[in-house]
Order: C-alpha cells, then structure tokens, then sequence
C-alpha cells in the first residue's frame, strides 16, 4: 500500500493528510485523532489518512479503508440515549449494504459505542442496542445475518477525548468493523 | 494518605457521668469526632520477628488503629506528641487516667505485642473510658507476624464496635478496577488493596479490557466482566490461584454480574439481540434461570441480604428507574420516583437502604433510599459519581468520581451524606467493591 509512497517526504504526507481532513464527512471522524497522541505525531497520518486519500488503487477491495472510501465514512451517529438510526445514518449503512453486496465473502462486525455520560452497565446494554439497530437495518437490506456479529463497548472505547457535547455526539455510535480474514 | 475530614462528624456527649456509657452515636447529627489516644502498643518481650521488633510493630500497630478510626470520622486521634510517656505492660493494664484526661482524650485504645515460641504475635487490644476510668472492651489477636496488620484493624474493629454499636468494617478489602492512560487509550486493570490502602497488589494485566469486580460472600472469589477474545462476558477470579474462568456458554454479551448472599448463584445481565434482561446462573448445577423479559433494558441485580428479592434498573419506563422483584422474578415494582434517572443500585448489606446512581441536571450523585423507594436522600454531588458499593457494615458507601478530564478515583462517603474522602490509589480508579468482614 504505501509502496506508492516513499518519495513523497513525510511533512508533504503530513500536509497532505491535513489537506485532505476537512472533506471528508463527520461520519468518520472517530479515526483517532494524530494531533491527540503527541507520543506518535508522525505514525498515524502515513498510515492511514495518507493512503485512503491517495486515490482507490492504493486500497485493498474489501478492507476496511476500501469501506471508509467506497461509503463515505464506517461509522454512524445516534442521538442521546437513542438507538435509532436518523436519516443520515440510514443513508451510510445503504452504502454498506451495497459495499457488502460488492465484497459477498467480507464479514463484519457492528460496534456500538456510548458516550460517557451515562452508568457503566446501562451503557453496555445502550451500546448492544445501537450494534443491533445498524446490524438490523443491514439485514433488512438483505445482507445474510451469518456475515453480520455485534458487540457493545458501552462507553469504554470512545472515538474523541473530550468533555463537551461535540465529543459526546461523535462517540454515540456503530461502527462496521471489516473482520479480519 | 489523605485523611482530610470535610465536614466533622457524630457522636454522644462527653461522658463525664459514671453512669452514662462512653458511646458515638453515628446517628445523632453534626457533632464532633471523639478525642481518642492511640499510644504505641508496648512490647510484650523483646523479640523479633519476621515482621521487625515487637517495639516496631507496636508502633505500627497504633498508626493503622488511629488511621482507621480517624477514617471513619467519628473519631479524632490524639497527635502522639501530646503524650511523652511511652507507655508500658503496667500503663496499659492500668493507665494513668488523670493524665489522659489531661490531654482531653476521651477514650483510650492501647494494648501489647508479644512474640510467640511459633514465630508469630499475640497482639492485646485494650480500650478505655477515659473520664470514667473503666474498661470498655478488651481482646486478644494471635495471628503470623506478617498479620500484624489484620490483627491492628480488628482492634480497630473492636474498639468501633464497642463506642458505636455498629459492627466494623476496617478488617476488610476493597477490589476496584485501576486506570491509566486517556479515554481513548484507557488500560484497565483489576486491583485489590486493603480497606486502608495497604497490600495493593494489581490481579490482571490490562491486556483485556475489565469492569465491575464484585466480591462473593466468601471472599475467595470475584466475579466481574472481561472482553478477552473479543467476547464481552461474566468471569470468575479466585483469588488464592490466580485461576479465571468464563461463567457459563453464552453466545451474547453477559454482564453486570453479582453474587447471591449464599454464594450459590450469581445474577448478571444478558444482551440478547438488542434486548437485556436479567438471569440468575447456579454455580453448582450450571443452569440459567431467566428473571426478566420484555423489550427494555434490565440491569445492574443486586439481592438484598436476606437472598428473598433483587433490586434493579430499568427503562421500561421510558428511563432509568429503580424496581426490586422477588429472588424468582415475581412481582416486579418500581421504587424509584424522584427527578432525573436512577441507576446501579446496590442493596446494604444491613438490608436496610439501597445505594443508587442519580443523574439528572448534567450531574451525577450517589444517593440512598429505603428498599420501598421511601426516604430518598442525595449524599454526593460531582461530575461523574456512580458506582456506589457497600462497606461491610452498610455505614459508608464507596463511590467512583470522575472529573471533566476523564481522571476518576475513589471516595467513600457517610450514610448521613458526611466525612466524603478521596481513596488513594496508585493510579486512577473505578468500579470499586468492598469485601465482607474478613473472618
């Protein structure tokens, strides 16, 4: 993948990752944020932004970039303390319903992630709530249930550090994570 | 340690009269805590042990007896420079009364530490009552040097238990879940600490994402939930082997677990399609009982002592609210009424109130109410509290406060909603659980 790559120094992929930030959609903003992890500046924009954004031949048909790329984004968004999927959501998992018709032998697995405010074991159950919403919707898009797991983080694993609501509405979520083959 | 008291605490009027007893009542309202002398417990021979001299033990003895009595705000030990007299066999069968009355100590806790011929200790626990110059209550701990501590913290107990009437709870533990690292990238590690923070040792590496540890009755065993292998479900931990086991074969996400009072079952929650409902699980015979149905989300089961109902949320409702069935299922009610959603009850180990989560206002508190929903009362206020556990006695309740930048530790509060305390801990905590008086 990064093959394509290496003549480009690595400011130019920095510069070009953050170029390339602000178009794409809020739907998959929940990649770690590179500016968060001081500890690794440079490691997170080479690996992942700067090849997603380098054009469809650097990306590997069914993986989960190939995803991000090919629905606009792998994640949608609830409301608080809502499982239900809003029109914008609906919109994304019609595109991962076509992207799984096109990749027939890609599994997947629906993560649901809660912001934290909430009690830690209601947020678990919240979180297998918004896994399954997504996971449902898929089916009913005929998508075979055998290629479709759910699993709830509750608010244990959120997308963006922060306090504020901005935060909270970009960690109430379903992610489709492309399993591993 | 910190031992800073926020507000003071409770406790009868001096007991000047002969025939007034020397008592705390931890009921009465805002009083002061009890002046207390803690001297050095005196060296019954002047062996050493595995453990240090019975001189140093003796000392150490004091300060885990004073650290404990001070914690629980209704006591406030003397400073030991206010005494010079070191005290010895003599003072502690017969102590110099008018001169601890000097010092305004009201009662007095001394005692002895002797070696054995077995290499172990015999600590002599002595408490008095200064003004009326009568022993309140004594005892003897035998026990390995290396449990000197033990032996320290069931003096304390008894010296508690005595001046209150409540039975103690400073011979006991605390397991809790230890955090590092930001929300994004949060290492979560079971620990478990003496009550006072001693002997912390960490039980998991944080390769596996854990929560919510809970003791069962017998204390040799933890239950809480684990997402090794990517498979979100009930474990159990013993604590003597280190050994870990998945409970039962589910395919869904089981969580939320607790023991019953005898031991014998555990009941969790199990998400199901989207639906979480409540089961019991028999250790011994491995069968699964289901305690709730319908759509909504049911969780966090706590039994009540007696093992005769379960307290637990709900939305059925439309939010998060509070109801207690019978131990089978039957006749589910909800007790909770107040603003806001409740969560996470816990039922006292007394029996006597339900410790819950209130959320409401973009705060969290923990809060009490009696087991019918009566006598509803906030006791903290934060950022984040949630979480409450029970101390052995049903008198404090430990509780998890997080702050806006995602820190969280521990802190116990007073039933009365007084003495709230930090719980030091070597990194940040939460999910924090107190063991059963240790036999």
């Amino acid at each position: 993948m990064t093959r394509h790559l290496p003549k480009l120094p690595l400011l130019a992929l920095v510069l070009l990752a953050a170029a390339c930030a602000p178009k794409k959609p809020p739907a998959t903003m929940e990649a770690p944020p590179a500016s968060a992890r001081p500890e690794t500046p440079a490691a997170a924009p080479i690996d992942r932004p700067a090849t997603v954004e380098t054009g469809a031949s650097s990306i590997v048909p069914g993986s989960q970039d190939d995803l991000r790329a090919q629905a606009g984004g792998d994640t949608v968004l609830f409301a608080y303390d809502s499982y239900e999927l809003d029109g914008e959501a609906r919109a994304t998992l019609l595109k991962h319903a076509t992207w799984l018709r096109a990749n027939p032998n890609v599994r997947v697995t629906l993560e649901g992630h809660c912001d934290e405010r909430g009690t830690r074991e209601y947020n678990l159950a919240l979180g297998d709530r918004r896994a399954n919403s997504a996971k449902n919707f898929l089916a009913t898009q005929g998508i075979d249930v055998a290629r479709l797991s759910t699993i709830s983080y509750g608010k244990e694993k959120p997308a963006v550090d922060g306090a504020d609501e901005a935060a909270y509405a970009r960690n109430r979520r379903a992610v489709t994570m492309v399993m591993s083959r | 340690m910190r031992l800073i008291l926020f507000t003071a605490a409770l406790f009868a009027a001096p007991a000047f009269a002969q025939s007034a007893p020397l008592r705390v009542d931890i009921n009465a309202g805002l009083m002061q805590p009890m002046p207390i002398a803690v001297p050095a417990f005196a060296p019954g021979n002047g062996a050493s042990t595995e453990a240090g001299t019975t001189t140093q033990i003796g000392e150490r003895a004091a300060q885990v007896i004073a650290n404990d009595l001070k914690s629980s705000g209704l006591f406030r030990p003397l400073d030991p420079a206010a005494y010079t007299t070191t005290v010895g066999i003599d003072d502690v069968l017969k102590p110099d009364f008018p001169a601890w009355r000097t010092i305004a100590a009201q009662a007095l806790v001394t005692g002895t530490v002797t070696s054995n011929p077995d290499g172990g200790i015999t600590l002599a626990c002595y408490a008095y009552d200064v003004f009326a110059g009568a022993e309140i209550a004594r005892q003897g701990f035998v026990t390995t040097a290396a449990g000197w501590r033990r032996a320290a913290h069931k003096c304390a107990d008894l010296v508690y238990s005595r001046l209150t009437g409540e039975s103690g709870y400073f011979d006991s533990r605390i397991v809790y879940v230890s955090e590092t690292g930001t929300r994004t990238k949060r290492i979560k590690r079971l620990a478990i600490m003496d009550q006072d923070g001693a002997g912390h040792r960490f039980l998991t590496s944080g390769q596996n994402l854990v929560l919510t540890p809970r003791f069962a009755p017998g204390q040799q065993t933890i239950t809480y939930m684990s997402f090794e292998n990517n498979r979100p479900r009930v474990w159990i931990y013993t604590l003597g082997s280190g050994r870990q086991e998945a409970v039962g074969q589910f395919s869904a996400m089981t969580f939320a677990p607790r023991f019953s009072p005898d031991g014998q079952n555990l009941v969790f929650s199990m998400a199901v399609g989207g639906n979480t409902d409540i089961y019991r699980f028999n250790l011994a015979t491995r069968s699964t009982t289901r305690l709730t149905s319908g759509p909504g989300i049911d969780t966090s089961p706590s039994y009540s002592p007696d093992g005769t109902k379960i307290v637990f949320e709900s939305d059925r409702g439309g939010s998060q609210q509070l109801y207690v069935m019978n131990a089978d299922g039957s006749g589910q009610s909800r007790i909770s009424f107040g603003e806001g959603r409740s969560a996470s009850p816990v039922w006292s180990p007394r029996g006597d109130y339900i410790a819950f989560t209130r959320m409401g206002g973009g705060r969290f508190g923990v809060g009490v109410m009696r087991p019918d929903g009566s006598g509803e009362r906030l006791l903290t206020n934060g950022f984040q509290d949630e979480s409450p556990a029970w101390s052995p006695n049903g008198r404090v309740i430990l509780f998890a406060r997080g702050d806006r930048s995602g820190r969280s530790g521990l802190w116990s509060v007073d039933i009365s909603g007084l003495n709230e305390r930090r719980i030091a801990t070597p990194l940040d905590a939460s999910d924090p659980a107190w063991s059963p008086l240790l036999p």
